[in-house]
């Protein structure tokens, strides 16, 4: 009895899943999903490095440094770094002074002490990064109904970030002729994915179009130091992802070296434990 | 319970002596966890998962605490605690990567400790308390694991929210007032996220109860083993400590230096990168996923795209979804077969891994894939073979199979000989003994 009833349940849920089986196998014979554009031209992101990379990696500070530059120089006109105080920077190898006057270079909403109202003045180390935009319909507005996002986490919140970061940054491109690994060209396959008005094509994109503007145009955009590489939109996109992979995890560095030790000491705890069971079991078949 | 030759507890001072007149807690763990305590010789490596799941529950609890003590339920600024604690808090990025990978370590533990119990058929007579118990234990976790996502208010955590409150609103007639009193609001929010925290942090701990009955139920009969024939004489078993110890000794210490690899070089690998995007319920992610221990349910909910007769397809997944859980608590009755390792059983073995070996696999795959075809597809065809597997394979194999002989003794089958078969039926050193004798005896001392 239990059985047939057994049987019975198991056939109600086989049978709803052939049907539905067979609906979803007819749909796609008589209307196969139509491809897109975003499916056909999409780019995985490019293969790039960084010192930061691997089991022993650690942050090269001068490449850090280097991409804090481009962040305060032309990211932080419209991108907030919210997570990451000033204080914070002394980890990128600037000394106390410098950090004190990296921060009051930024203005930051404080209170007037004599009357109470709401001011600005100049920023302290213990101060996070200041927002661009006051709120985001300020951000809305001022960036063509988009509102960019906040870097401190950008990183890791795309799939492969750092190399996303880095690609997107050096993969604005014309859309006028763009092709694919195949060869179709995507204005000639999909005349409606014309990139609309105000976007930028970028194949890094998920959807194809966005709507920041180039940001890195040309070598030279920003004055690095004496001692650092020539400033090409290539280099400036590397260190400021690598920068943006310092504010994501800066905790990045002493994760390794720990991990490092722990999981030696640990193989070596596992292969005395592996011994002891084996002397313990030594004259017991099993 | 005990064998009649398991060892007694002796204090060794006057000291153990009173707190065992007493309170005799120390003999409670020598006759769990000690000499006091006798364990079939023959266990395999699979046996070591209850003590690696033992040790993730504590590992989460641990974390987990400290983890509260940093963290604010909300959502104004749950996002930012969750990053501060991971930025500031000494050795907070250790503690908040080991909770979320340990979250993930805990499940791997106990899909295998689950697979024994299906494959070894531990959760045949006399254990079926401690197989219903798992199962519970299991559901739990779930719960846990699902509310625990929520907290840190990433992207993932609130769409996945939605989503699963979501499923309660297909139930019938009460479905959208449940849904809403579930969640206390209309979708999820500062109060859902408020219950979700305090539930995070009282489950383990009904969990732990749990655990504790479970460990409770499996003393009773013993360990099974992986021959499935019971315990006869002493020398089927050796005493936990220190044979068990060892073995499991090292096994913790295998599983802590791989756990510490994911930990210390991949913590993100198993997460979803939206999760670190802030919660913001006006914009869907283009994909919304469960963690990845929730992929098999989440692909057999996605598998009923049509309404069947006037049962509508969304009803249909979630009644499926939580059907393919509870399935299991009725197995030890699906399953008649007198015999338990599928070692001994030829045709079950065949459907266990040509058939719900690759079907899990097939789930756990489409369930982190995109709704799309092909993997919609290929999940209803798992699932369908998932629901045919345990609702009629298992009754019809387990009726008409002709199970492999046993070996007589789990002795036996360890040396190839037993002085103890002398005392069998038939007196025949090699010939062997079928099923029902061998795998039922009559429970040995009380």
């Amino acid at each position: 009895m239990a059985r047939i009833l057994s049987i019975l349940v198991g056939l109600f849920f086989t049978l709803a899943l052939a049907w539905s089986f067979a609906n979803g196998a007819y749909t796609q014979i008589t209307q196969p999903p139509a491809v897109t554009a975003e499916h056909e031209f999409h780019l995985a992101p490019k293969e790039v490095h960084f010192a930061s990379d691997g089991p022993f990696g650690k942050f090269d500070k001068q490449q850090l440094q280097r991409g804090f530059q481009i962040y305060k120089e032309v990211c932080s006109a419209c991108h907030s770094l919210s997570h990451v105080a000033f204080r914070d920077l002394s980890q990128l190898g600037y000394t106390e002074g410098q950090v004190k006057a990296i921060a009051a270079g930024f203005q930051v909403p404080g209170v007037d002490p004599n009357t109470g109202e709401a001011n600005m003045r100049p920023g302290m180390p213990t101060d996070y990064f200041p927002k661009p935009f006051a709120n985001d319909i300020a951000a809305r507005a001022a960036n063509n109904n988009a509102i960019p996002p906040d870097l401190s986490l950008m990183t890791k919140a795309r799939h492969d970030g750092p190399a996303y970061v880095y690609s997107l940054l050096t993969g604005f491109r014309s859309q006028e002729g763009f092709r694919n690994a195949k060869g179709q060209e995507i204005l000639k396959e999909f005349p409606d994915a014309k990139t609309p008005n105000g976007l930028h094509f970028n194949p890094y994109f998920a959807n194809l179009n966005l709507a920041m503007a180039p940001p890195l145009t040309s070598t030279g955009q920003v004055e690095y130091g004496p001692g650092n590489p020539k400033p090409t939109v290539d280099q400036m996109a590397k260190d400021v992802s690598a920068f943006l992979i310092w504010t994501a995890e800066p905790k990045l560095e002493k994760r390794k070296q720990t991990g490092l030790a722990v999981v030696l000491f640990l193989i070596f705890a596992t292969v005395l434990g592996y011994m002891a069971y084996r002397n313990v079991w030594a004259n017991q078949k099993h | 319970m005990s064998f009649p030759w398991a060892k007694e507890y002796q204090p060794a001072s006057p000291l153990t002596k009173w707190v065992d007149e007493r309170l005799p807690l120390p003999r409670l763990i020598y006759n769990a966890l000690g000499a006091g305590y006798p364990v079939p010789r023959n266990l395999n490596y699979f046996w070591n998962f209850g003590i690696l799941a033992g040790l993730c529950l504590v590992l989460q609890i641990v974390t987990g605490v400290v983890m509260a003590m940093h963290y604010a339920a909300n959502t104004a600024v749950a996002f930012d605690t969750v990053e501060m604690t991971v930025r500031d808090v000494n050795w907070g990025w250790m503690m908040r990567y080991a909770h979320a990978n340990g979250a993930s370590a805990f499940f791997v533990v106990i899909y295998l400790h689950i697979f024994r119990g299906f494959y070894y058929g531990s959760y045949k007579a006399p254990r079926e308390m401690v197989w219903l118990l798992g199962v519970v234990i299991f559901l739990l976790m779930m719960a846990t694991a699902f509310m625990g996502y929520v907290l840190p208010w990433g992207q993932m955590s609130f769409w996945g929210a939605k989503v699963i409150t979501g499923l309660f609103g297909a139930i019938p007639f009460v479905g959208e007032p449940l849904q809403q009193w579930l969640l206390g609001g209309f979708a999820p929010d500062n109060a859902a996220l408020n219950r979700f925290f305090s539930l995070h942090y009282l489950l383990p701990f009904v969990i732990a109860g749990v655990v504790i009955l479970h460990i409770w139920a499996l003393h009773i009969p013993g360990s099974s083993n992986p021959t499935g024939v019971e315990v006869k004489t002493e020398s089927d078993t050796v005493p936990f400590y220190p044979y068990f110890v060892a073995k499991d000794g090292w096994a913790v210490g295998l599983f802590a230096v791989l756990f510490s690899i994911m930990l210390f070089y991949f913590p993100n690998q198993l997460g979803h990168p939206d999760n670190y995007i802030p919660a913001n319920p006006m914009s869907t992610p283009a994909h919304i996923v469960p963690e990845w221990y929730f992929w098999p349910f989440y692909a057999i909910l996605r598998a009923f795209t049509s309404d069947f007769f006037f049962i509508s397809a969304k009803l249909m997944g979630v009644m499926a979804m939580f059907g393919a859980i509870l399935v299991w608590f009725f197995l030890p009755w699906l399953d008649k077969s007198p015999v338990r390792s599928s070692n001994y059983r030829p045709l079950y073995r065949k459907f266990f891994w040509f058939g719900l070996v690759p079907t899990m696999l097939v789930l756990f795959y489409c369930g982190g894939a995109p709704a799309a075809e092909p993997y919609v597809m290929l999940s209803q065809l798992a699932a369908l073979y998932y629901f045919a597997h345990f609702l009629i394979v298992i009754p019809i194999v387990s009726a008409i199979e002709k199970p492999l002989p046993l070996p007589y003794s789990i002795t036996e089958s360890v040396l190839g000989n037993d002085e103890g078969a002398q005392l069998r039926p038939g007196h025949g050193a090699t010939e062997a003994v079928h099923a029902d004798a061998a795998v039922n005896p009559p429970l040995q001392g009380a």
